[in-house]
């Protein structure tokens, strides 16, 4: 118990030196630039002090509870013997547990990731609420989930990445040109932010856990890739939601909501 | 009272949030692996940290992060100095980025990539020199994201436009590019983000949006982050073909 809270303050120390250079930049260019008085600096600075303690409990907690049991599972998961099962050599269907893993693991980290969930926050409050703060999660999640079980996917045998990658790109751009226009940029935006705190430490023990296991893969070149992918598909998963959603409220009441939908917008 | 009712609502939340990683987890140990969950104690602490950490979190982005964020775009924007704005714009990608412990993660594997590949020697001062050089570059690269990102949300060009030249120049490089960079290219995009800088950036995007005339704060305010996950890829695969 001791050990936890020592560790929890070296952690909140960790993340006070991150946040360093940010404060830096932001009181220098409001004293010396701008050289207005920060309002409400009371309670922004309070919020500084929770965001701090949050994120150090945060951190802490994955460390102590998450991290560890996730990367021992990626390993077990990823163990020939235990895929094997009855012998022989392995093909790309016997990783199904892990193809299923991936998915889940990528979906839950996702939910639970907190740049997405201030992303989600902020536009649920710009779209006036059209934007579900839940929902758009969920949307993002599913492209992560998608996006990682791919990956593994191509881990397992041994494709190129930039093979998914460019006919990622590609349909994401065909995408973008019949999506609403309104979600574009936060849709983008969603690529960005899935992969951070708690995505990418799992997701890096699963890539390099697997590309260490699979013959023929080699770690350093393998086990990178996967972080692409979360970044992609989460774009895919947005614009489709966007799009789908679209074409059931057109399909409701004709016209007139798609009319309603972009002035409550304005 | 009522205070304590909002905080178990938002632990409540928290606890939502986090309910499918429990689920995963348990599930995979206890029925697909079949095997007991260790340190159940120490386990069950941790996830008591994670909840509180994010509810904290989530309290403290409405108190601090968004407000300041805006405040500092109102203030760029009525103050009407673009040069001053991109500056800021650029300090505030390449002073978050140069630090972050994903990045410095990253950058040292990728060096170990490089030597491997016979790219560079395999000795300690060339890795750390490598290393260092891509942190730099990853660090430019994300300031010039926030510049360009910024740029655009004040002229009010069209965010497919940019993303499509940047998806474009990403499949050039990728070309020309030696093989051993790309995977770390592509991951370098996603690790330069973290949980402070993007409510900052994303406060910042909408603040300026709505407060200069005839922006659309949803339509151009988001699309910061997008261009922070784009740039260092172009950027790595270029420092990959130079070193």
């Amino acid at each position: 118990m001791l050990q936890i809270l020592l560790d929890l303050l070296l952690t909140i120390a960790h993340t006070i030196r991150d946040v360093l250079p940010i404060v830096v930049v932001i009181f220098g260019f409001q004293l010396l630039v701008l050289k207005k008085p920060i309002p409400n600096l009371k309670k922004i600075a309070r919020g500084f002090v929770l965001v701090l303690l949050g994120l150090g409990f945060f951190l802490e907690g994955l460390e102590a509870a998450l991290f560890p049991l996730g990367r021992l599972m990626a390993q077990q998961l990823t163990d020939p013997s235990f895929l094997a099962g009855g012998g022989g050599a392995l093909d790309w269907w016997d990783y199904q547990w892990v193809y299923l893993f991936a998915f889940a693991i990528g979906f839950a980290t996702t939910v639970a990731e907190p740049s997405l969930l201030a992303v989600a926050i902020k536009a649920n409050q710009v779209s006036a609420g059209s934007i579900g703060i839940f929902g758009l999660r969920i949307a993002v999640a599913i492209g992560v989930a998608v996006g990682i079980a791919l990956g593994v996917f191509r881990i397992v045998t041994g494709t190129p990445l930039y093979w998914y990658i460019i006919t990622g790109y590609v349909l994401v751009l065909l995408q973008t040109l019949f999506a609403p226009r309104m979600i574009i940029a936060l849709a983008y935006d969603s690529g960005g932010v899935t992969t951070s705190t708690v995505t990418v430490p799992l997701v890096a023990a699963l890539g390099l856990g697997l590309a260490g296991t699979v013959p023929g893969r080699n770690p350093l070149l393998d086990g990178f890739g996967l972080i692409a992918f979360a970044s992609l598909f989460p774009i895919m998963s947005v614009l489709a939601y966007a799009k789908l959603s679209e074409w059931r409220s057109q399909r409701r009441t004709g016209r007139k909501s798609s009319e309603a939908s972009s002035c409550t917008l304005n | 009272m009522k205070s304590l009712k909002a905080i178990l609502a938002a632990l409540l939340d928290s606890l939502r949030d986090l309910l499918p990683i429990i689920l995963v987890i348990g599930f995979f140990q206890l029925a697909v692996l079949r095997q007991p969950i260790p340190n159940f104690g120490e386990i069950a602490v941790g996830f008591l940290f994670v909840i509180v950490g994010l509810t904290l979190f989530v309290q403290g982005l409405n108190m601090g992060l968004f407000p300041i964020g805006e405040a500092m775009a109102y203030s760029f924007a009525s103050k009407g100095n673009l040069v001053w704005l991109l500056c800021f714009a650029f300090a505030l990608g390449f002073g978050t980025t140069v630090a972050e412990p994903a990045l410095i993660a990253v950058a040292g594997e990728a060096a170990v990539v490089a030597a491997q590949g016979g790219m560079i020697e395999h000795n300690e001062p060339a890795l750390a020199a490598y290393a260092f050089g891509l942190r730099l570059t990853v660090a430019v690269s994300v300031g010039i994201a926030i510049v360009i990102g910024v740029f655009r949300i004040v002229m009010g060009w069209p965010i497919q436009n940019l993303i499509l030249l940047g998806y474009g120049g990403v499949v050039v490089m990728t070309i020309f590019a030696p093989h051993e960079i790309i995977g770390i290219a592509y991951d370098s995009g996603g690790v330069t983000t973290s949980t402070i800088t993007v409510p900052l950036v994303t406060a910042l995007g909408v603040g300026l949006a709505s407060s200069i005339k005839g922006r659309n704060p949803m339509v151009d305010g988001f699309g910061l982050i997008a261009f922070a996950s784009l740039t260092p890829m172009v950027f790595v695969m270029g420092y990959g073909m130079l070193v």
